[in-house]
């Protein structure tokens, strides 16, 4: 039988079905697809009666039928405000998702981002006519250049896994200029997986370097794989475990002993910006994700911006577009000549996430040089107030220091209870907060990451922390049911993701025809 | 009646003439949870033991299959693509993944039987 | 600061229940010579009211489209009205600052809006199934030439001449450090190309973009007759998603995988970013497909629900065996696109495509009858060549400081290409009006 329905609380009991005529449940209403609701003739815009001319589409006018649904602006306004309804956010409270950094999204960054001369410049317009926009790139560049302490930075990789193949080309580009092409790349076990994603895409054999019992890369058994076909190795700084990489310097110095480059993940910046220069521990690229430390916003998954910090050595490699200064003011360097003409080439098209700058800048300097000192230390404070209220009644992976930005626990303290990792997080939304990042990294068993970040308050941290001792202590006592039936109040409750994989549905399709009455 | 041996991996070879049915172990199953997809070899590949063979994916996890000897294979289990949770309802026969035609016996020798496996997977706590 | 809430007081408390000192006890695992004693060269803390001075100095430095006299800037970005209700929806502050969905029971709204997506980019690219969006279209085309590639275990890649410079750049990037050839040809738009004819067993895929980046317009079932005929697969790009309510689909013209910038739909210019890549193939690839993919099934209580699915593509399960290294896609440019073709539907978007062809039909006749200059295309949607006497970067450089934005000359596409250098790529879309393509006329009689 299956167990998620069996508690005291499980639909089973309350009924699955809220009772009411429409299937809704108040301010939880039911929503079907757009398809669902769409009327051919319908159109929620209106157009004018166009031109009379005869065509010169080359023969090729599209006779087949859109099949796309017609809705009014109504409709369609109630539509997508009832799904976001159904959405969890960082404006609807604390988002604990370790090495997400989910922080405000402040709203002036909006209302600039939508200025008219940043929104509706179009990236082709003669170089003339977009000087304030060039300036703003390259005073984006200034900060991060300034912040990370780094000589150059390459502006235009679209998010942090783009930014990683964007620094690992330049080392690739850099080691073959040399004539000195090498085969592989050293990540710690603990690394996010676009780590190792990303080196296969250059190229590169992976290779895993294992943690020590602190959580930290093992320097020696780092020694031990460094050789001369060593391309690079890839560390993530603080790490994904929470904990900053004390031996970072001797780890740096290893690899360049070897003629290999230091390429740092720069996910967990925001633990350190302002106190720390990435430049400073021997780092030689490191990614930046503007929608992590600069918060920029997530927007149910993307867009991102990933912008690269490099040493003078890689900055020639460096992907077209380049923002450089020029006689006649801001120029676009867009292909790989001159100046240029060791780039590794261009990224995607255009010039990069202007959006994102925009937003990403209007931050910086809202915070200015001590707000963003502030950010680090109250990131880093608001984490370690967690491990410390926590450490009770939880397990911390790594409990004998000081966490970073982030507090890293395990499922020990679930021991012999029959909750998961999984379940406890699954209760975690019904207490009315997303669950901590879970299960990663691997390096731990059954691991629950939690980042509050600097913008919650010390109010919201003592709610969280209530509903997380709360639950562990029912874990405790032995109420793995009630557990494995969460969540029970979410707009739905866990799904099929096993019936999702074996037969995907991964578009809507008109219903068969009825079948016709005998 | 020929003998199932086993691999550290948790495949198991059932070997009549020169031809061995492959497979994974009812333990690898249950920690894979519900298998969603099997990718399965082209017919004639060459496989060597212990390399890669096949993968098998559950929701959460992509696994690694080897090939428990070395050889060519002969035969896979299409039927394995349209009802991949075979695997978990009978892992050791109907949820077979291929068979392979033997390069060396020998290699035989360095599986465990079942009685060794049972230890191995009692030691694994 | 007013986006940080803790208190001295706060923090006080805070230290005492941890047991430091004071905050740098916290930091005690940063070496010493690594820790900043003194402020960076930067500036303090500043109000919205400084802020926003300063960026708008900086915006104000821009000429923007709409404050332009005309303008008619394409090649691979085009300037749509959007409609108000869609900049309002993406603002509610459950989809703005929502995470990827990982959670499906609180991720409802991303994960059915994406599922509306995937079926809508299915139907106007007429192919069986699209993922969640990835970072732009030149970028799907790239992750598109290496999926031909692990699919078909072949090297050798074609593609066109009249492919977008930075399309093709972009796979050449992506393809630097694997094996197999890249073939291209020298672009011409007076003159067709004979794909075809390089297409040869080696050949793992062959890229077109219709209409191309010329503006023509062009039947690829025979290409796609000839690379299923070798075993090739057909990678078609659009960069003017609007075309498509106006032309055959390439699904339906053969393609085995569509790559498309949907940046025309729900999204502005942005100076090259955020935009939306779309990528839609064929079901029998679905597992080969890099990118999210939202699917549909149930929840314990048997009610339709959306979550991401066959996930064991992707990075963070595969890590280096993985389709693709990609982890975001461009969430909220896709709900953009999906609001904005929402409002359209069908009749909408057909409506759009045509009043955006009729209008580029206009101009081209108005150009046409200038003496010096010639409309090369045979065919165009909204996107012509017109071939000036004389340079035509120059010309552009004298208009803008008109307040005219004319066009995108091909020399900023093709440096290198002295044959392009007369050629003057012009867009016209629905924004476009009378009086504005006749400043554009007049405009570029006075400067020829």
């Amino acid at each position: 039988m299956d167990a998620r329905n069996t508690h005291k609380d499980s639909p089973a009991v309350i009924g699955a079905h809220p009772g009411t005529a429409t299937g809704n449940r108040a301010l939880q209403i039911e929503e079907q697809l757009l398809f669902e609701q769409g009327e051919p003739l319908r159109c929620g815009v209106d157009f004018p009666e166009p031109p009379k001319v005869t065509d010169r589409l080359g023969g090729l006018a599209r006779k087949s039928d859109l099949g796309l649904p017609g809705l009014s602006e109504p409709q369609v306004i109630r539509h997508f405000t009832r799904l976001s309804q159904k959405n969890y956010s960082i404006d609807t409270g604390l988002f604990p998702l370790g090495s997400c950094t989910m922080k405000h999204n402040p709203r002036l960054n909006e209302k600039l981002a939508r200025l008219p001369g940043f929104g509706d410049i179009h990236p082709l317009q003669p170089v003339s006519t977009v000087q304030g926009a060039l300036e703003l790139i390259d005073k984006l560049a200034h900060w991060l250049k300034t912040l990370t302490g780094m000589p150059a930075v390459a502006m235009t990789p679209a998010a942090g896994a783009h930014g990683e193949f964007c620094g690992l080309l330049t080392i690739r580009a850099a080691h073959e200029a040399k004539g000195d092409a090498r085969r592989r790349v050293l990540v710690p076990e603990s690394a996010h997986g676009t780590n190792p994603a990303t080196a296969a895409a250059c190229g590169y054999e992976v290779e895993s370097i294992p943690a020590t019992p602190r959580g930290r890369v093992d320097l020696a058994a780092l020694k031990a794989k460094l050789g001369p076909d060593v391309a690079a190795i890839m560390v993530t700084n603080p790490n994904t475990c929470g904990l900053f990489e004390d031996e970072v310097i001797a780890i740096a110095q290893a690899a360049h002993d070897h003629g290999a480059y230091f390429y740092c993940d720069g996910a967990n910046f925001n633990a350190i910006v302002g106190k720390v220069r990435p430049a400073d521990l021997g780092i030689d690229v490191m990614h930046i994700n503007l929608h992590k430390t600069f918060s920029t916003p997530h927007g149910g998954g993307g867009p991102g911006a990933g912008p690269v910090v490099l040493t003078a050595a890689l900055a020639p490699y460096a992907p077209t577009p380049w923002v450089v200064h020029g006689p006649k003011g801001f120029e676009l360097l867009e292909s790989a000549e001159g100046a240029a003409k060791a780039s590794v080439g261009r990224l995607k098209a255009f010039h990069g996430q202007m959006g994102m700058f925009v937003r990403a800048l209007a931050y910086m300097l809202s915070h200015g040089n001590d707000g963003l000192k502030q950010v680090a230390e109250d990131a880093v404070l608001n984490a370690n107030y967690l491990l410390a209220r926590l450490r009770d009644v939880m397990s911390p992976a790594f409990g004998d220091g000081p966490c970073m930005h982030e507090a890293l626990f395990d499922d020990k303290f679930l021991d012999g209870s029959g909750v998961s990792t999984l379940d406890f997080a699954k209760a975690l939304i019904d207490e009315g907060f997303h669950p901590t990042t879970i299960y990663f990294p691997l390096v731990v068993h059954g691991a629950m990451l939690m980042e509050p970040t600097e913008t919650e308050s010390k109010e919201s941290l003592d709610q969280f922390i209530m509903a997380l001792r709360s639950l562990a202590e029912k874990a405790k006592a032995g109420e793995a049911a009630f557990f494995h039936a969460a969540p029970r109040l979410t707009p739905r409750r866990r799904l099929d993701e096993t019936a999702a994989a074996r037969k995907p549905i991964l578009r809507w399709r008109p219903p068969a025809p009825a079948q016709a009455a005998e | 009646m020929s003998e199932t041996k086993y691999t550290q991996e948790h495949e198991w070879i059932r070997v009549e003439g020169d031809v061995g049915t492959v497979g994974i172990t009812d333990y690898a199953q249950g920690q894979l949870g519900d298998v969603v997809y099997v990718e399965l070899p082209a017919v004639g590949k060459a496989v060597k033991q212990g390399g890669d063979m096949a993968v098998v994916e559950s929701v959460k996890a992509a696994s690694e299959v080897y090939a428990p000897v070395s050889g060519e294979i002969v035969a896979v289990n299409d039927e394995l693509t349209g009802a991949p949770e075979t695997v978990n309802a009978d892992a050791a026969g109907k949820g077979w993944f291929v068979k392979i035609k033997l390069g060396d016996k020998a290699q035989l020798d360095k599986l465990m039987d079942e009685a060794a496996y049972k230890t191995f997977l009692a030691e694994l706590g | 600061m007013r986006y940080l809430p803790l208190t001295a007081d706060d923090r006080r408390a805070m230290l005492g229940a941890i047991g430091a000192k004071t905050i740098d006890d916290l930091f005690v695992d940063v070496p010493v010579s690594a820790r900043l004693t003194k402020p960076l060269d930067l500036p303090p803390h500043a109000g919205e009211l400084e802020v926003e001075r300063e960026l708008s100095a900086l915006a104000g430095k821009n000429l923007a489209a709409g404050q332009a006299k005309a303008s008619f800037v394409g090649a691979g970005a085009y300037r749509h009205h959007v409609p108000a209700a869609v900049d309002h929806l993406i603002q509610r502050g459950e989809f703005l600052t929502a995470y990827t969905p990982y959670q499906p029971e609180i991720s409802q709204g991303t994960l059915q809006m994406l599922f509306e997506f995937q079926s809508q980019v299915a139907l106007v690219t007429g192919m069986e199934v699209a993922n969640a969006s990835m970072y732009d279209g030149a970028t799907s085309a790239a992750e598109a030439v290496l999926m031909a590639r692990r699919t078909v275990k072949r090297e050798k890649v074609v593609l066109s001449a009249a492919l977008h410079p930075h399309y093709r750049e972009t796979i050449e990037t992506f393809a630097r450090y694997s094996d197999g050839e890249i073939v291209v040809n020298t672009p011409d738009p007076t003159k067709d190309e004979d794909l075809a004819a390089l297409i040869d067993d080696r050949t793992a895929c062959v890229v077109v973009q219709n209409p191309d980046v010329f503006g023509r317009i062009r039947d690829l079932a025979p290409l796609a007759r000839a690379c299923q005929a070798k075993g090739a697969l057909l990678i078609a790009a659009v960069t003017e998603v609007v075309s498509l309510g106006a032309i055959t689909p390439p699904g339906e013209m053969g393609a085995d995988i569509v790559v498309a910038e949907g940046q025309s739909i729900g999204n502005g210019l942005n100076f090259g970013g955020p935009y939306v890549g779309l990528f839609a193939t064929r079901e029998k690839y679905i597992r080969q497909m890099p990118g999210r993919l939202a699917g549909q099934t149930v929840d314990a209580d048997g009610k339709r629900g959306f979550v991401l699915t066959l996930s064991t593509r992707e990075q963070h399960i595969r890590r280096e065996k993985a389709t693709s290294n990609i982890c975001t896609n461009s969430g909220l440019c896709a709900l953009a696109f999906t609001i904005h073709m929402a409002l359209l539907g069908s009749e909408g978007l057909r409506q759009l495509a045509r009043l955006n062809h009729a209008k580029t039909v206009q101009l081209a006749d108005k150009l046409a009858a200038l003496p010096s200059v010639k409309v090369l295309n045979d065919s165009f949607f909204n996107e012509f060549t017109l071939r000036l006497p004389k340079a035509a970067a120059p010309v552009v450089e004298t208009l803008a400081a008109q307040g005219i934005l004319a066009g995108v000359p091909l020399s900023r596409l093709y440096p290198g290409e002295k044959n392009l250098a007369n050629d003057l790529l012009i867009a016209v879309t629905e924004t476009a009006t009378d009086a504005q393509m006749d400043v554009l006329v007049s405009g570029l009689k006075g400067a020829l």
